[in-house]
């Protein structure tokens, strides 16, 4: 039962009468802070009408509670000590709302995360409650009665990044009727999963269930493509984004390209001699190539660093000939600046692999038979570089492979995170090398990594095959004999660790199991985009369990492996989520704002404009002629720099001003 | 320059070739040297084995020797350039070390402060003087001559300080810079076995084997070395461990073959002290060398 | 056939050396090895080891001394720093093997006769008694307590070295070696003191 401590300090005078509840919250507050103490001591405040402590504040008799004193004791503020504004702040204010009470006449005591569970002692933790619960009694009789304000969300969706996660989102909110801008750094989408040979643990077709989905993402007519693109600009806030898009030039018109690929075949280079980036180097390209066969759009790319017209401008241009009357390439092409207006953004940029070269014992780059993962995704690939044939680089064909699990992942010397994925697309290279080639496969392990829906039965479908498993991680592969069988092998060396002895195992052909990593240029789009990241670089979510498709910055959500390491059902799940969520949002119509916004007292303005240049979202400019400086209220974000910038302290910002924060300050140093 | 010169006990027996080379190679520089008065035995890997906390202490000595002349030492031998790196390290990470160490020394009379740094020749002809500087007093290129570096464990592990761990190329620079060739060498970090070819002789032999046979293998003809037990490991016992075809790999410090491009006398270059003679194979270079 | 129970019961363990291995200096991350087998797998000598430098850490950390100490591993150890700079959760790896070989010695637990502990007690009395090593004497009075016929297949070797002046005779010896015999006495005594 709750109870109730009626007022001894006399107070029915004339200030607004204040409601302090202090919770329990179980254990997490009351089993450190005397919470009844803190309570009667409220009582004795000066204003306080009303003094209780309860289990629970925030559940539905807690805050009826609340409701029932501000009728039956005409409350006019209210503080609850309890938890930390960012969980419930929201709620205790809808609750003033509801029975007619400005929900800014609350003031929020946070005696859990920064008293209950960062001290100790508990007789310490109950004073400072004491202390803090006084500091918030003195401030709240200042506070005013505010209004959020409500902004128009555009209903227009940003998706930055074409792969897996990017395409499923796009076509979600496309299919909700949404207009979706999508943007790829690549001439064109796929991400990659285009790469890929075969997906885990059904051994799908990369290709054949993503290329689908690509074409929905081309012709969808609720979805505008920019491939080639990279976004350069980001302002606004939740619901009204301004994005500047840089278009790189193809030196083709894309609209009359019809992706023929005469060109291509006609180009006055005979031979590919530029490394075909979608094969990673393991083929060679021509100055103007479609990225790939099913590439998406299905246009031509022209590469200016190796195009003769570029160097010299003295080329046949053969290519042109050969697109004849379509005339879709346009060397005078040049780089193209869009700028949109969008309400919601969805970063789905994706990870980078590893790169082994950061592990020189393994030999990558020193022997030409060591590959990494997506390289062999290339060999195994029958559009791929080697038509599907395992060929090594010197030719030969392999009779002995082995794949090294965890390079550049679970080490303190490079990543320490473990990539989730590889021991899966491990099993599944072993699974095709060992079908496509019929060689001896070992796979060096530490742990076997199997936990989603399918993957301990492939596990299981590897064992009969036949494939031998050595847990151990390999320290080195070196190509010196130590014994006449490892002569012109490649030799890993790793402890068989369940057998107890060194073993060297020569193979034909070494397959590094690469990690994934944050894209190299994370920071930076992330700074663009506001967002925050993990200690590693990852993309951060809101919270690690309960939203990990949001950030903390209101419009702007995240899907995919930009997050972290995951597999391709929970990249596209993700993406599900941050659809679904920027929908939410949409929808609405609505987003409020809140009122913390700064405001200039005209007749104190002076008209000095140091304000203007220190607001980081340009809110403030200065009006001619009145002479003074105006507050943009829609883009004031309430961060608080002009009003500390302002010499004649002629701008105060709402539910932060100055009185407010001095009485809060005299209340908290008053305990002496 | 002026620094303290700590030889260690090898270089005072079987590793006589370093320290005539060096110090010639230290006088044609123009690097002046002073030995540590009365310096005592690092203690090596083995003292460490035995009585962890003495052995800290030991060489603390020598660093606080060093230190009371405003000195930073140079510590040829690769397992007394480890040694005295580590008990700094050691002094400075563990409290407890440190109490013991600083007691110690001043029962003696020694103050340490953490003031001296330790390096290794290699890192001092390389920062402190200069390739080019090496180059300009070459007088007798060795051209022609293929040199595989190896640089062993100590020097690079486990503290990194002055070149790459995995692919230290501090000698490569410097032999490349007297005109030799140096080829690759994938193993030049590979342990050679220390001091169990002299305890436990079955096992030494396969590790020193590979070495040179992957000297061999890269076209090298001769091994330069910075560590005075692996010279003797890879000299000494290199007719055990080989193949009986298989043709003698000179095994030279690396302070020899600058001496002898520096133009050094031939006392100094001290090929006299060698096992596995390195003249047949400078007479087919025309490499003079007397 | 001579069947010896290999099961191992709680009373087996010894919680004191398992609690020793994980605070002595060095041993601070021994609780996060892994067990993913790099450092046997980068070290040159795993080869002729009875346990592996991985199955050893494991041994040691679970208390099982007899195994640890009395293994030819520690004494295999040439310090080469390979396991303990490519070791993927950062355990100094070398230095346990140091405190184990210091352990061990003090408990006199090694193989009979087995050179390396006998040469690294004749190093460090070598040291104590003049302050430097004198290479060709080390050996000989480790020869003379392990194995003497191996100086006689040495003799060659030897004498190759003595004719191109590699092998010194007369003892190397510093002036002031009581300075020596001064730290180690107080070596012992703040150790006593602190109880480390």
């Amino acid at each position: 039962m709750p109870e109730t401590v009626s007022p001894t300090n006399g107070s029915n005078g004339s200030g607004p009468r204040i409601g302090v509840y202090v919770c329990h919250c179980g254990t997490n507050i009351a089993g450190t802070v005397d919470v009844k103490a803190v309570a009667e001591y409220a009582a004795t405040l000066p204003g306080v009408a009303v003094a209780r402590d309860y289990k629970y504040m925030c559940s539905d008799p807690g805050q009826a509670l609340i409701q029932q004193d501000i009728r039956e004791h005409a409350l006019a503020r209210v503080v609850v000590a309890s938890c930390s504004p960012l969980l419930h702040e929201k709620t205790f204010r809808k609750a003033l709302e509801r029975v007619g009470l400005n929900p800014f006449m609350l003031q929020m005591v946070n005696i859990r995360e920064h008293d209950s569970w960062v001290h100790l002692d508990g007789k310490a933790a109950t004073e400072k409650a004491k202390d803090l619960v006084r500091a918030a009694v003195r401030r709240v009789v200042l506070h005013k009665s505010l209004q959020k304000r409500r902004v128009p969300i555009n209903p227009n969706v940003l998706i930055v990044g074409g792969g897996i996660a990017g395409i499923h989102a796009a076509l979600t909110l496309a299919d909700a009727g949404k207009h979706v801008y999508m943007v790829e750094r690549e001439p064109t989408i796929g991400g990659h999963m285009a790469k890929f040979d075969k997906t885990f643990p059904t051994l799908d077709c990369a290709a054949c269930i993503l290329t689908p989905k690509m074409t929905s993402v081309g012709s969808n007519p609720n979805i505008t493509l920019w491939t080639y693109s990279e976004v350069t600009g980001v302002s606004g806030y939740v619901g009204n984004y301004r994005i500047q898009i840089k278009r790189k030039p193809r030196y083709i018109i894309e609209e009359l390209c019809l992706g023929c690929q005469e060109c291509v075949t006609a180009c006055v280079y005979k031979d590919g001699k530029t490394p075909d980036e979608f094969n990673l180097g393991l083929s060679k390209r021509k100055p103007v190539y479609l990225p790939f066969p099913q590439a998406v759009p299905q246009k031509v790319v022209i590469d200016p660093e190796v195009c003769i017209e570029f160097k010299s401008h003295k080329c046949k241009k053969t290519c042109v000939e050969a697109c004849g009357d379509r005339k879709a390439i346009d060397f005078n092409q040049k780089e193209q600046i869009e700028e949109i207006d969008v309400g919601t953004i969805i970063l789905a940029t994706g990870f980078k692999s590893f790169d082994p070269l950061r592990n020189p014992y393994y030999g990558y780059g020193r022997f030409p038979n060591v590959y990494t993962s997506l390289e062999v995704e290339r060999l195994i690939n029958a559009a791929g570089p080697t038509g599907g044939e395992i060929v090594l680089r010197d030719g030969k064909k392999p009779t002995s492979v082995g794949i090294i699990h965890c390079v550049g992942s679970r080490d303190a010397n490079t990543n320490r995170w473990c990539s989730k994925v590889c021991c899966m697309y491990s099993l599944k290279l072993a699974h095709l090398m060992k079908e496509r080639t019929g060689a001896e496969v070992f796979n060096f392990y530490i742990d076997m990594r199997t936990p989603g829906k399918g993957y301990e039965e492939f596990y299981d479908r590897l064992l009969d095959e036949g494939v031998h498993f050595v847990r151990g991680r390999v320290a080195e592969v070196t190509d010196w004999p130590a014994h006449p069988s490892e002569k012109g092998k490649l030799v890993i060396r790793a402890e068989d660790t369940l057998a107890a002895f060194v073993r060297r195992i020569p193979v034909d052909m070494v397959v590094l199991a690469v990690g994934l990593e944050p894209q190299p240029d994370a920071q930076a789009v992330r700074r663009m985009f506001n967002i925050s990241c993990s200690s590693e670089g990852w993309f951060l979510e809101r919270h690690p369990k309960l939203a990990p498709v949001s950030t903390f910055t209101e419009g702007v959500y995240i899907a995919g492996a930009c997050q972290g390491p995951r597999d391709i059902p929970d990249s596209v799940a993700q993406a599900g989520a941050a659809a679904a969520e920027a929908m939410a949002l949409i929808d609405s119509q609505f987003v409020e704002l809140e009122p913390y916004t700064a405001f200039i007292t005209e007749e104190e303005c002076s008209g000095c404009k140091s304000c203007i240049p220190m607001c980081p979202y340009q809110a403030i400019s200065f009006v001619p002629e009145k002479k003074k400086a105006a507050i943009n209220e829609v883009l004031c974000k309430g961060c608080g720099t002009c009003v500390a910038a302002c010499p004649s302290s002629s701008i105060q910002q709402n539910f932060f001003e100055d009185e407010e924060i001095f009485e809060e300050v005299e209340g908290l140093l008053a305990y002496a | 320059m002026k620094y303290a010169y700590y030889p260690g006990c090898s270089l005072r027996g079987t590793g006589k070739a370093y320290e005539e080379s060096l110090l010639a190679v230290f006088q044609t520089l123009g690097i002046e040297v002073q030995e540590i008065d009365n310096w005592n035995c690092c203690g090596a890997t083995t003292y460490l084995s035995v009585d962890e906390l003495a052995s800290y202490a030991l060489a603390a000595r020598n660093l606080a020797l060093a230190e009371r002349e405003g000195l930073d030492i140079i510590a040829p031998c690769a397992a007394c350039y480890l040694v005295l790196n580590k008990t700094q390290h050691y002094i400075r990470d563990y409290p407890d070390i440190k109490t013991v160490v600083i007691r110690a020394l001043k029962k003696i009379g020694l103050d340490y402060a953490d003031r001296v740094r330790v390096r290794h020749p290699l890192d001092v002809f390389l920062n402190d003087v200069g390739a080019k500087a090496i180059t300009a007093k070459v007088v007798k290129p060795l051209k022609g001559l293929k040199v595989a570096p190896y640089y062993g464990c100590q020097i690079v592990r486990p503290y990194a300080t002055f070149d790459d761990q995995g692919n230290p190329t501090s000698m490569d620079k410097l032999l490349a810079a007297c005109g030799a060739t140096v080829v690759p060498y994938p193993l030049k970090t590979r342990c050679c076995g220390g001091s169990q070819k002299g305890t436990l002789p079955e096992i030494g032999l396969d590790l020193i084997r590979f070495l040179i046979e992957e000297a061999r293998r890269n076209g090298a003809d001769t091994i330069a070395t910075v560590c005075p037990l692996c010279q003797f490991n890879l000299e000494c016992f290199q007719a055990e461990a080989a193949e009986s075809t298989a043709p003698s790999m000179p095994i030279l410090y690396f302070t020899q073959l600058m001496a002898l491009a520096l133009g050094a006398s031939p006392g100094a270059v001290a090929f006299r002290r060698s096992l596995v003679k390195v003249e047949p194979v400078l007479a087919a270079k025309e490499i003079a060398y007397a | 056939m001579g069947l010896d129970r290999t099961l191992k019961y709680e009373a087996d363990r010894d919680p004191e050396f398992a609690s020793w291995i994980s605070h002595t200096v060095g041993g601070e991350r021994i609780r996060h090895c892994l067990q993913c087998g790099l450092c046997s797998a980068s070290c040159p000598l795993s080869q002729y080891m009875d346990y592996t430098p991985r199955r050893l850490m494991h041994l040691s950390r679970e208390g099982f001394k007899q195994e640890a100490l009395g293994s030819y591993t520690i004494w295999l150890c040439t310090a080469c720093y390979r396991c303990m700079v490519e070791c993927p959760k950062k355990i100094n790896l070398t230095h346990l093997m140091y405190a184990l070989k210091e352990r061990a010695i003090k408990e006199r637990v090694y193989p009979k006769r087995f050179p390396i502990p006998v040469m690294a007690r004749q190093f460090c009395a070598m040291i104590r008694g003049s302050g430097r090593i004198t290479e060709s004497w080390l050996m000989v009075r480790v020869f003379l307590r392990t194995a003497i016929w191996r100086m006689f297949g040495m003799r060659s070797l030897g004498w190759k070295l003595f004719r191109t002046g590699r092998l010194n005779i007369k003892p190397d010896k510093i002036e002031r070696n009581d300075e020596l015999t001064t730290i180690l006495h107080s070596v012992a005594a703040t150790r006593k003191e602190l109880a480390i």
